[in-house]
């Protein structure tokens, strides 16, 4: 027997109806990569919301194992198809190598300055067998026409060229366009993903 | 009354049923210490959930300036202490406002280590100190990948300061991790709550 109130099914064959569920965090999408090039997020393909229906919006990538040692980024669209949103940003790297060498630097060629450019969210991920990356991507007011639309994200990764170890990238900045965000795209510097999960949620404000 | 559906209860005595879908933060377990040795999450860790968040606050210690901090116990093994290698980085501000600044902090990272990962410089044991944050933890019922931590956590410091530390690491080992313990390098942990949620 199915619930209706006032002509919407609220409950039927023992589930809450699609989109009904009672939380301010909602799952919109999870890919998981398979020797992918890339995985992207585009509002109205595939069941992806990414447009004013959430003020914020939270990438979650988790596992990401390189095919080959690279660089792994993110990119955004703002128009047209590519993802090539013009952007300012910061990048901060912690990091402890396995011999415990740690310290921490601002990285000027992880960041971008009014550049096209991917922003590195995880540089020289290693591909050996246990080697990965984990972090989330908060991007705030995709949507939004008047403003720039500023994102902050942190990755921890393990880290594979010369030295190993666990590095972290503290990364910010805006997408400096008042044309909305509607695209969102991982990728490696280099070769495929050969796996990994990226999950989208979406934050309600009310 | 029950509001069922199709033989399934959605509603019964005032709360959603058991096997109705909830969202994508769930709340697993919360553990309040009261002059406990430690907080162990000894169930709950499993492959439900590729993320999970460890939520503390009002952690309040026994001794002075004891710090606070974290270990795993993979499948098969036994006790908390997993290899791992992490880092710690902190922001700092003193009450006399003559004592700010930034910077990595080598005697608190581990480097193929077993020891508990250190969240804070010390924690004072005055009535109103205590440390707060989160730990999020990655995949770990992954049995191919090394097990991803992020921390950031603020503590009102032994030598009264504020540190804004952000942790972060991984967990050496292929092996799944199913529990987690939080406590202090000495002392009991006198007083505060943890909260674990799995992030579907």
């Amino acid at each position: 027997m199915a619930i209706i109130s006032n002509g919407t099914t609220i409950a039927d064959a023992g589930s809450f109806a699609s989109g009904l569920v009672n939380a301010d965090q909602i799952l919109i999408k999870e890919l998981t990569a398979s020797s992918s090039a890339n995985l992207t997020f585009v509002h109205g393909t595939s069941s992806v919301v990414l447009d004013g229906t959430y003020p914020i919006y939270v990438f979650k990538y988790i596992n990401i194992h390189p095919a080959s040692i690279a660089q792994f980024t993110v990119n955004f669209r703002d128009g047209g198809s590519n993802y090539d949103a013009v952007k300012t940003t910061t990048a901060l790297n912690p990091y402890n190598n396995e011999d415990d060498d740690g310290g921490i630097y601002y990285r000027e060629a992880w960041d971008l300055a009014q550049s096209t450019s991917a922003q590195i969210l995880a540089q020289e991920l290693g591909n050996g067998n246990d080697e990965s990356a984990s972090g989330e991507l908060y991007l705030f007011n995709p949507s939004n026409t008047t403003f720039v639309k500023h994102f902050v994200g942190d990755t921890n990764y393990y880290q594979n060229f010369g030295k190993t170890g666990s590095f972290g990238i503290h990364y910010s900045g805006y997408c400096n366009t008042t044309s909305a965000i509607d695209g969102v795209q991982f990728a490696m510097s280099s070769g495929n993903i050969d796996s990994g999960t990226i999950k989208l949620y979406g934050i309600k404000d009310s | 009354m029950a509001v069922v559906s199709n033989g399934t209860t959605i509603i019964d005595a005032g709360s959603l049923g058991a096997s109705i879908a909830s969202g994508p933060m769930n709340l697993l377990s919360s553990q309040t210490a009261s002059g406990s040795a430690n907080i162990s999450f000894t169930s709950g860790i499993t492959s439900a959930y590729k993320e999970y968040l460890f939520s503390f606050h009002n952690i309040h210690p026994a001794t002075d300036g004891a710090k606070f901090g974290f270990q795993f116990n993979a499948s098969g093994e036994s006790g908390f202490n997993e290899t791992l290698t992490s880092m710690y980085w902190r922001t700092y501000n003193n009450e006399a406002a003559n004592s700010a600044g930034t910077g990595y902090v080598t005697s608190e990272d581990q480097a193929q280590g077993t020891a508990f990962t250190i969240l804070d410089g010390g924690v004072g044991a005055d009535a109103d100190q205590c440390t707060a944050g989160h730990v999020k933890l990655f995949d770990p019922s992954n049995t191919s990948h090394v097990k991803h931590f992020i921390f950031r956590g603020t503590h009102y410091d032994v030598n009264n300061f504020v540190a804004d530390v952000f942790v972060g690491g991984y967990v050496n080992t292929t092996a799944a991790i199913t529990e987690m313990q939080f406590k202090f390098s000495s002392g009991n942990i006198d007083a505060g709550t943890i909260k674990m949620y799995g992030i579907k």
